[in-house]
């Protein structure tokens, strides 16, 4: 076994051919595949399903942090700096809800994006993937489908599997 | 998932894609256009006029900076005047964009998807024209930063029981969230420049700017989660950023201005205004570009709709705003609202009237909301109508309000009209570096409609 094989790529015209494929290959027992596709294909869930995605509990943990920082930041500036406007209460908590509103959101977002690139390894600009001379159609119309190397991985044996499945082009690419 | 029957669909007029398209069709005819040498005579002649606007801008801000706010038309009662107004004016234009991608999103309204890339680049220039303002209008605007909060010598803190303050958290994060949901949607349009364009330095452009994505489905998985997200987050953002706004003028006590009306008057005016801005410019862009098969008479149809619905609300808010200072009993209240029909600024308010009451009436038959010019010139009524409005409110109230001995009248000077041509200067050059360099409808959430609606036949 070859230590430096990423995996063996195969590409599909259409959703539909790439999507049994894909549900061909979970039949035949693969586990360890990976896919690239011009747009997330929405069916693609239960050919292949994967844990949930944890950016919803980042984003609301950033939240959280943002909205209570920003409504603490006020009410101390509230204490450090008392302004008596009119004998109202220095407290005047619902004066903070706007910019507690806003920076909620603030922090979220950004901690959503960074978590998205966190989780996906990007920015990277190199990957095995490229190496495929078609590979610039997986941004257009072509659907890939990667079966990784490891675990029980053979190259012949991956190049069967999905040469049974009516793919455009077979290639195995390499780290 | 088919928000038309087929039957529908298949007739034309109705369709949201034309027939015959398909991942790479659109691929093709969306990266043509950016990827064009050398591009239109159309983008040369347009790029070249906006960019004399922005040099006009230019000229005008270091006018302003030299001499001082002076050279504006404000004085003291009226103390707002064309600042303000255009302020408003631009980030109200910005709420379409963000409603389009972020409310229809999550309303599954399919519709949107051949126009809100655009319009969200609309909203981060509005917004970027928006922002301009008071930062001239602050006088010291070197200062600007005493408005955020951080540890400075003289131990002093925003107050954050103003709504100026909170201005500057609502816009400033709008236009960051704004911009972040952008250029996620943008990433994997990127990648798919990088993939088309010719030449290395390009490619690499494009390259380092889609940060190396490649479409993994792994990478989608938590990608489609983003998005959705952002868009939940972007939606009432939007609501609150024009409420805040709407604040701006609701807190103080001045006649006109002290009404609980304006945070969600003010939210369907920018939307209205969005709206009318968004067809001002799609109406011309798809003809030049050809982009007809994605940009359909029924998109224009339904944008015409929503504009209609949002100027029956803004309606609404007008005569609320008479039925209040009426039903208050507050003579104050009711000389406002005579002065605005009758005084000496009434010009503006009938302009008002016409362009935004009455010419929107004509997009009920829908013979006329079909027809382009009708629509295009109805679209321009209410940018104007829009901006009057905001005169109206900032000029009518200021310059007459309780005591007859501080009473004043408002002319906006040379000044005030250069720098306003001058930021319509600078919104136009940037959408058109935007149509020159990017991809202006999404390829990908294209593709994923047109696999849906057109499923080829096997």
């Amino acid at each position: 076994m070859n230590r430096d094989v990423f995996g063996t790529l195969a590409a599909f015209p259409s959703e539909e051919s790439y999507l049994a494929a894909l549900r061909a290959l979970g039949r035949a027992g693969y586990a360890r595949i990976e896919t690239f596709t011009p747009y997330p294909v929405e069916a693609e869930e239960e050919a292949l399903p994967r844990p949930p995605s944890p950016v919803g509990w980042v984003m609301l943990a950033a939240a959280s942090a943002g909205g209570g920082g920003a409504f603490l930041m006020q009410w101390y500036a509230a204490r450090d700096y008392p302004l008596n406007v009119g004998g109202r209460p220095i407290d005047s908590w619902p004066s903070f809800i706007p910019v507690t509103f806003e920076l909620t959101v603030l922090s979220a977002a950004l901690a959503g994006v960074a978590a998205l690139l966190w989780l996906s390894g990007l920015p990277r600009l190199d990957h095995p993937v490229f190496a495929e001379p078609d590979f610039a159609r997986a941004t257009s119309d072509r659907f890939f489908v990667c079966l990784l190397a490891g675990g029980g991985y053979s190259a012949t044996a991956a190049r069967d599997a999905l040469l049974r499945l009516g793919p455009i082009s077979v290639e195995e690419v390499f780290r | 998932m088919n928000a038309t029957p087929p039957a529908e669909a298949d007739s034309p007029g109705r369709a949201l894609v034309a027939p015959g398209q398909t991942p790479e069709s659109v691929t093709r005819e969306i990266t043509a256009i950016p990827l064009a040498r050398p591009q239109s005579r159309f983008w040369w002649i347009g790029f070249l006029v906006a960019f004399a606007g922005v040099m006009v801008l230019c000229g005008s801000v270091a006018w302003l900076l030299f001499r001082g706010v002076g050279v504006w038309g404000i004085n003291v009662p009226v103390a707002w005047g064309f600042a303000i107004i255009n302020f408003v004016w631009w980030i109200g234009i910005g709420h379409a964009g963000t409603f389009i991608s972020a409310i229809l999103l999550l309303l599954h309204q399919e519709w949107r998807t051949s126009i809100n890339r655009f319009t969200e680049a609309m909203t981060l220039f509005a917004v970027a024209c928006a922002g301009i303002y008071p930062l001239l209008h602050l006088g010291r605007p070197q200062f600007f930063y005493w408005l955020l909060p951080y540890p400075d010598t003289m131990g002093l803190w925003p107050q954050f029981r103003s709504p100026l303050v909170w201005d500057v958290f609502a816009v400033s994060t709008y236009a960051t969230v704004s911009l972040v949901f952008w250029y996620v949607g943008l990433l994997p349009d990127l990648a798919t420049m990088r993939d088309r364009a010719v030449g290395l330095g390009r490619r690499r452009l494009y390259g380092l700017l889609c940060l190396g994505w490649r479409g993994q489905g792994s990478h989608w998985h938590h990608y489609r989660k983003v998005y959705l997200l952002l868009a939940g987050l972007a939606a009432p953002l939007v609501v609150s950023v024009h409420s805040i706004v709407g604040m701006d003028f609701a807190i103080a006590i001045l006649p006109g201005w002290h009404s609980a009306l304006f945070p969600p008057y003010f939210v369907a005016g920018a939307i209205y205004s969005g709206f009318s801005m968004v067809l001002t410019l799609i109406i011309p862009l798809r003809s030049v570009y050809r982009l007809q098969g994605m940009i359909t008479a029924r998109h224009l149809d339904l944008m015409a709709k929503v504009m209609m619905a949002m100027g029956w609300i803004v309606t609404y808010g007008y005569f609320c705003e008479f039925f209040n200072a009426w039903r208050s009993g507050v003579i104050f209240d009711r000389y406002v609202a005579v002065n605005r029909v009758i005084g000496p600024y009434a010009g503006y308010f009938w302009a008002l009237m016409l362009c935004n009451v009455a010419a929107p009436q004509l997009l009920w038959s829908a013979r006329l909301r079909r027809c382009l010019p009708v629509l295009f010139g109805v679209a321009l009524s209410v940018n104007l109508g829009m901006w009057i409005e905001r005169y109206v409110i900032v000029v009518t109230s200021l310059h007459r309000d309780f005591l007859p001995s501080s009473w004043g009248m408002y002319h906006a000077t040379f000044w005030d009209y250069s720098t306003l041509l001058g930021t319509l200067g600078l919104f136009a050059a940037l959408l058109f570096l935007f149509i020159r360099f990017l991809p202006m409808i999404s390829m990908t959430e294209m593709r994923a409609l047109v696999t849906k609606s057109d499923p080829p036949t096997s």
